[in-house]
């Protein structure tokens, strides 16, 4: 028999198992108990009312959108940062951790400071009447901050693994550029990309920190799911507020499921492609 | 071996004095945002007054947060000893978890709180939309900044304030009280979370002409942002906010605490921690301290909310409450 570096899949498994257990099964057994004592009847009613619909349809319809267009930038960033050499590469690949490290509130103070009408970037864009910040923008703004590196980091491997000889090979049979990167490139970075796809949305989905304060928190317009969740811990509404976090939570395993049968057609088209 | 023996003898009597002379005790404090600065200097006068009076040393600590956060956090285990929150209704929810007793607010004077405070109006400087009164918030062009009252526990003060100055115009009824504070909330095109948040958007992000505020967190703005960027404008009419006290008696008990405790908030009632309260901004209940600050209180007719509303879980059922009043008015434009 080979020999494996960790000792004994015995062990090893087990500890796996308990780890994830107590680290993540454990909170959410616990929120999802605390989540029954608003009955089903109250659950209907909760996640019925308006106002609920209105802020989950903003937090999971912006983090889509979010992630989207962090799908699109992370490429071309990932792209630029694997494939070219040039002076202050390795600040800007730096750079795009930053997000990850900057606490959220303090990532939303900076953002509303540059996007409100007297800010930098908002002073500006005030007279050609676009809003950004206390707007439902503004939320889309902090979504794509918060989740930008994401994709760029884990992209960049794959990206650096990517053999240029497939593409001179695809350009030698008379490609054009265009066909080589939708019809080479881009099936082999699929699965990848549509993975940090998942996790900009996950993390956009429950952000509240950055978001709390660009957004504008008006009711049925700029009101973000979690928001909700805090007005309800507010009223020591526990069940609400758990109920609302299940609810949340489903929906965005929903979206993780579509976005892994997404990853598996990628996949096929991947290996059909190579 | 021997020339220790002295030394050891010394640390052990030293150790010992110390015991036996003074404890060391320790108290936790939660309380809201605002009242950092206050209960800084609330806590080295208890602490010096208590050490001359019984030779022990107080250590008191401090938590600070939304009101509402603070209690939820003793309900889940904070060991505060005593709470100092932002409306009743938050010490109240402790009351129903067996936290406080029942009677906790008749346990002190004055509904158990200290120290007031009325909601006041910040404008701009030289208050160039002319505003005076409740009635000029709802004109055409004017933006008002408040927090939501559903977040913010120092919120719902604002807008029973408003609620209750409708109430109170001649002619007057719950109708007309309703269709003035939709107006209102027409009329505000961010609603923060926190009070901390409203301010930060009315001064720095340059937002809505008029901040409602509470009048300590207003004075504290206007010395910290300067006197000449902003002016504080006091309506005819207004609520007297009531920030509450309480031992929190189960951790006071469990902790041993209970004397210091007692003795802590009733400190706030002396003569020294009115004029501290009052030096902080907050309208002292003492009515010699309240004289001698009387130009940085303007006098004004205020209500409170047992004249007008009951108490704080009859307003809560009513106004805040999920499908209540405040859900009702469809806030913002």
């Amino acid at each position: 028999m080979r020999r494996r570096v960790l000792p004994g899949f015995g062990i090893s498994f087990g500890y796996a198992l308990t780890y994830l257990g107590l680290i993540v099964l454990l909170p959410l057994a616990a929120l999802a108990w605390k989540a029954t004592g608003i009955g089903l009847h109250g659950l209907i009613h909760l996640l019925s009312g308006p106002r609920t619909l209105a802020a989950l349809r903003l937090s999971l319809l912006g983090a889509v959108m979010a992630a989207s267009i962090n799908a699109v930038v992370g490429l071309l960033v990932g792209w630029v940062l694997v494939r070219y050499r040039f002076p202050g590469r390795r600040l800007f690949d730096a750079l795009v951790d930053l997000p990850f490290a900057l606490p959220t509130a303090v990532a939303g103070i900076a953002l509303t400071t540059l996007y409100a009408p007297n800010g930098w970037l908002g002073r500006w864009l005030e007279p050609l009447g676009i809003k950004v910040a206390y707007t439902p923008v503004g939320v889309l703004v902090a979504m794509v901050f918060v989740g930008f590196p994401f994709v760029v980091r884990t992209l960049q491997p794959v990206l650096a693994s990517l053999e240029r000889d497939v593409e001179e090979a695809a350009e030698s049979l008379g490609a054009q550029r265009w066909q080589t990167f939708f019809r080479v490139i881009l099936p082999m970075l699929a699965p990848t990309l549509l993975t940090g796809f998942a996790l900009a949305l996950a993390r956009a989905v429950g952000e509240y920190g950055s978001v709390i304060f660009i957004a504008g928190n008006i009711p049925m317009k700029s009101e973000i799911a979690p928001l909700l969740i805090v007005q309800k811990l507010e009223q020591f509404d526990y069940a609400g507020a758990a109920a609302l976090g299940v609810a949340l939570l489903l929906l965005s395993f929903v979206l993780l499921v579509i976005v892994s049968l997404l990853q598996r057609w990628s996949n096929r088209w991947a290996e059909r492609a190579a | 071996m021997r020339k220790f023996i002295p030394f050891l003898i010394a640390v052990a009597g030293t150790v010992l004095a110390a015991t036996v002379m003074a404890k060391d005790v320790t108290l936790l404090n939660a309380s809201y945002d605002p009242t950092r600065e206050l209960y800084r200097d609330i806590n080295s006068a208890f602490a010096a007054q208590w050490k001359a009076q019984h030779g022990d040393s107080v250590t008191i600590q401090m938590s600070h947060g939304g009101s509402g956060k603070q209690a939820r956090s003793v309900v889940d285990g904070l060991p505060a000893d005593v709470v100092t929150l932002a409306l009743a209704y938050d010490i109240d929810a402790l009351a129903d978890r067996g936290l406080v007793a029942r009677d906790w607010q008749k346990r002190l004077p004055e509904n158990a709180s200290p120290y007031t405070s009325a909601i006041v109006f910040l404008v701009r400087k030289g208050n160039p939309k002319g505003i005076k009164d409740w009635a000029d918030l709802v004109r055409p062009g004017v933006q008002v900044v408040t927090p939501n009252p559903k977040s913010s526990g120092g919120a719902r003060w604002n807008f029973l304030a408003a609620w209750g100055y409708a109430l109170k115009q001649p002619g007057g009824n719950e109708a007309k009280a309703k269709a003035y504070v939709q107006e209102l909330y027409k009329h505000v095109p961010v609603l923060d979370t926190g009070a901390r948040g409203a301010t930060n958007t009315f001064a720095q992000r340059g937002i809505g002409d008029v901040l409602i505020a509470w009048e300590n967190e207003a004075l504290l703005a206007q010395r910290q942002l300067g006197k000449d960027k902003f002016e504080i404008v006091v309506p005819s009419v207004t609520i007297l906010a009531e920030p509450p006290v309480s031992v929190v008696d189960a951790n006071a008990e469990k902790h041993g605490t209970r004397a210091v405790a007692d003795a802590y908030v009733q400190f706030l009632y002396s003569p020294q921690g009115q004029e501290i309260a009052a030096k902080n901004y907050y309208r002292p209940r003492a009515q010699d301290v309240a004289a001698r600050y009387a130009s940085q209180f303007p006098a004004t007719h205020t209500f409170t909310i047992n004249e007008v509303f009951g108490d704080w879980r009859q307003a809560q059922a009513k106004f805040f409450a999920e499908g209540a009043i405040f859900d009702q008015l469809g806030a913002g434009n």
